[in-house]
């Protein structure tokens, strides 16, 4: 019979509000085995857990239960307790009473009701719990990041500055993001490229770092410490290290008509290229589905002119295996799609821009040489509006619930340096709200109006018209005159909702990392966790965690990369030792474990059993890796015989868990 | 007055993985999100770590009740568990309603770490059902009643 001790916490009022503590913990004193019930304000603090301790040495306790918060809070800290006064971390069982109990029942006598149930449900488990001892696994000393954007970059670079290899796997031809399309940065307006390259330069210098260029990750397996990563590096009929980037061939290429994605389509590249100048690796890259030689065998111009020898139209894609003790995610965001918004009529005219081809225009190495001339006559605008908020903060299903964050400050930014570089333009933004939070934010946006003299409008744009003049009429309210306004505009610039990158989806699939309704990766605890999955061994940098401007990108990296050197820095992992166990006095050898076992954990053999009458058997057995085992307890059910049980979840804790709630 | 003492207060049992589902909870509480105190949750790491026992055990015991929530198809912590618990419990519910268990006191919801609210209306709407059913008395095993 154990020895049980029940720790009731407050939570200050958290609990104590709407659960009677004293009441229960009062209820739960006349359980079986219970010769000890208290309650605290705060179990988790310094006082609370000696008062633990304490009750442990004082009444000898070889169980404890606590009803306090959910075990995802605290059950990490209330081992640790326990174990400091001497008993198996694993005699500690949670009643979740508040998560679960108090913060969800107003009913004081109801909430005290459920938590007394609760508890009983844990003292009956703790009944059944028995002493793990946790094993231990060796760490790959070597990270890997995927995405090469500014976060994946900065997270790679300072994983290297930590003395680790580290690599970065990036889908297009080179690293850098949308940071490299970006032309200024708010609020200190400095180039985007001039504080970017220098870092992707450092990159492909950095011995640590491997940089895995238009490729992607195919297949993760493994667990933290020691994950297994396919990487699939495509075919880009370029030998990467014959190729000197001299761009010989990019400029003789005769397929002229190939849109240019740097440029969000506003100009033509040809079918052999280098994204831009300062692209890191800076190699050429052939675009098949547009090479004449790859689709019809007949051209072989770049072959030609490359003194290098490095075309090589006969490339295959390559998959290659690497193994990893910690993954980052730094799939970064793309615009959303404005199929949607037909009112803004975006696909019907050329003068209708998104924010992204607004930098594209505005940068000297864009499409118009940094000259901001409308896409549909190459004339100077006169009058420009900017629309906030296109598919922001929108719940009638066609755009994004949630805030971009980024539109407020860069269309401050668009506006500001419009005025700033062509004062003869008259420049309007029709906003919901201004959000400026953040250092030197405000300050920015307030330049923008008062020094800039931009017309900042609160209200919405119903509809842009495009006339026959080659004008477009914004129809608009404005929401504090309460007029309806009509602006004969030149260029319609929009700031389309950021949405995480289409690739994020399957990724997290492939790291079992959970992910939110609108695709962003969920963190380990929203305000404690926030670089962290769930997902040990995964972490998360950038805006693929949700919306974010470049600094916070920059601090999240570096957190990121924190954690990742952390882990690294270990030479062994602590093992859950929650895990499968087979019984083998029961098992039969059927193998139904082994077919639904995720990990490969169960393996059989021959083994020689004495029998009651003095002979010997030989059975085949199934027994469980432990190492490799991450005790989902998939096998437990699949099990015919019963032999297979799941420590710390087991059939027995479990049932009794049943039978105390349906008492 | 009438005193309305019988009010008909369900035993539901709600097996939540470690994941997606009990964290869905915890968030749908965080949130202060109101759901009927008869719905207890048990913490499994996974769906699949569900038996089909436990739910025979919960009915036997006196459950009205049991609904098992998991991660989201194709987004389990382990890859593949919610599979199973998927097609362990279609087999399981469509044998407990040909035993008499109403297919409504039965049910399997999917629910991410994310959607405390979904998992607080899943809750609401699921007792209410079973509140209309009634309690449930088919797989009762006496000898388990006190007195």
């Amino acid at each position: 019979m154990q020895r049980i001790g029940v720790f009731v916490c407050w939570c200050g009022s958290n609990i104590a509000a709407t659960v009677d503590v004293e009441a229960v913990s009062e209820a739960l004193k006349s359980e079986p085995g219970v010769v000890f019930s208290t309650n605290y304000q705060y179990m988790c603090s310094e006082a609370g857990q000696n008062m633990i301790k304490d009750a442990i040495k004082e009444h000898n306790l070889t169980g404890v239960v606590i009803c306090s918060c959910s075990p995802r809070m605290h059950e990490a800290t209330f081992r640790k307790t326990v174990q400091g006064a001497g008993i198996n971390p694993y005699m500690v069982e949670i009643a979740n009473i508040r998560e679960q109990c108090s913060w969800i029942h107003k009913d004081k006598q109801t909430g005290t009701e459920k938590a007394i149930i609760l508890g009983k449900a844990a003292i009956a488990k703790v009944h059944l719990n028995a002493p793990l001892t946790a094993g231990e696994s060796p760490v790959v000393k070597r990270a890997l990041v995927i995405g090469g954007g500014i976060a994946g970059i900065q997270t790679a670079l300072d994983i290297a500055e930590a003395g680790f290899d580290v690599d970065i796997v990036e889908t297009k031809p080179t690293i850098g993001g949308k940071m490299t399309q970006i032309d200024k940065t708010f609020p200190t307006l400095d180039c985007a490229a001039c504080i970017l390259t220098p870092k992707m330069v450092d990159c492909a210098q950095n011995e640590k770092i491997h940089i895995y260029s238009y490729s992607e990750v195919t297949a993760v397996k493994g667990f933290v410490g020691n994950f297994t990563v396919s990487i699939k590096k495509k075919a880009r009929y370029v030998d990467t290290t014959k190729c000197t980037g001299c761009g010989v061939c990019t400029e003789k290429c005769p397929v002229k008509n190939v849109p240019n994605e740097f440029n969000l389509g506003m100009n033509n590249r040809r079918a052999i290229y280098i994204p831009f100048a300062q692209a890191v690796p800076k190699v050429a890259t052939i675009d098949a589905d547009y090479c004449n030689m790859l689709k019809n065998g007949k051209c072989g111009v770049c072959s030609k002119v490359c003194t290098a020898g490095a075309i090589d139209y006969k490339q295959q894609d390559e998959i290659i295996e690497e193994k990893y003790g910690a993954i980052v995610a730094a799939t970064g965001f793309n615009p959303i799609k404005l199929d949607n918004f037909d009112e803004f009529a975006y696909s019907q005219s050329k003068d209708v821009i998104t924010s992204l081809e607004f930098e594209r225009l505005t940068n000297a190495a864009g499409p118009t040489s940094g000259q901001l001339l409308r896409p549909s006559d190459g004339k100077h605008p006169h009058t420009i509006v900017f629309v906030q908020c296109v598919g922001s903060r929108d719940t009638s299903g066609c755009g994004k619930p949630y805030c971009s964050k980024i539109c407020c400050m860069y269309t401050a930014k668009h506006a500001m340096l419009t005025r700033e570089k062509y004062p003869d333009t008259d420049v309007y933004v029709f906003y919901i709200d201004v959000r400026t939070p953040g250092k030197n934010f405000d300050e920015f946006y307030r330049r923008a109006v008062e020094d800039y003299n931009v017309h900042y409008i609160k209200g919405m744009v119903g509809k842009v018209a495009p006339r026959a003049d080659g004008t477009l009429d914004v129809q608009a309210s404005d929401l504090i005159s309460n007029e309806q306004l009509h602006i004969s505009a030149d260029l319609v610039v929009l700031a389309a909702a950021i949405e995480p990158d289409k690739s994020a989806r399957p990724l997290a699939t492939m790291l079992t990392a959970s992910m939110d309704t609108n695709d962003f990766f969920t963190e380990a605890h929203a305000k404690l966790r926030p670089v962290e999955s769930p997902t040990a061994g995964v972490f998360l940098s950038g805006t693929c965690q949700g919306p974010k401007d470049i600094p916070e990108t920059v601090s999240q990296a570096s957190a990121a990369a924190a954690k990742v050197i952390g882990l690294l820095c270990k030479d062994k992992l602590t093992c859950n030792p929650c895990v499968a166990h087979s019984d083998e006095m029961l098992c039969n050898g059927c193998s139904s474990c082994e077919k639904v076992c995720p990990y490969g954990a169960i393996t059989y053999s021959d083994k020689e059993f004495r029998m009651p009458d003095r002979t010997t058997a030989i059975r085949r057995v199934a027994a469980v890796n432990e190492a490799v085992c991450q005790g989902c307890g998939a096998c437990t059910v699949a099990c015919p015989s019963g032999a297979m049980d799941l420590k710390g979840f087991s059939n027995k804790q479990i049932m009794a868990e049943v039978d105390a709630i349906c008492k | 007055m009438q005193v309305n003492e019988k009010e008909f207060k369900p035993t539901i049992v709600a097996f939540c993985c470690n994941w997606c589902s009990y964290a869905g909870a915890d968030l749908a509480g965080t949130n202060r999100l109101n759901y009927p105190a008869d719905v207890k949750i048990i913490r499994v790491p996974c769906s699949c770590r569900v038996n089909p026992m436990f739910i025979l055990r919960a009915f036997q015991r006196g459950a009205d009740g049991v609904i098992m929530c998991g991660c989201h198809p194709g987004d389990c912590h382990y890859t593949t568990g919610n599979y199973y618990a998927r097609r362990r419990m279609t087999l399981l519910f469509s044998m407990l309603d040909y035993l008499g268990i109403e297919r409504e006191r039965t049910r399997v919801e999917w629910v991410s770490a994310a959607e405390g609210a979904k998992f607080a209306a899943t809750m609401n709407e699921f007792v209410e059902t079973v509140t209309k059913l009634g309690e449930n008395k088919r797989l009762e095993d006496l000898r388990c009643k006190e007195k």
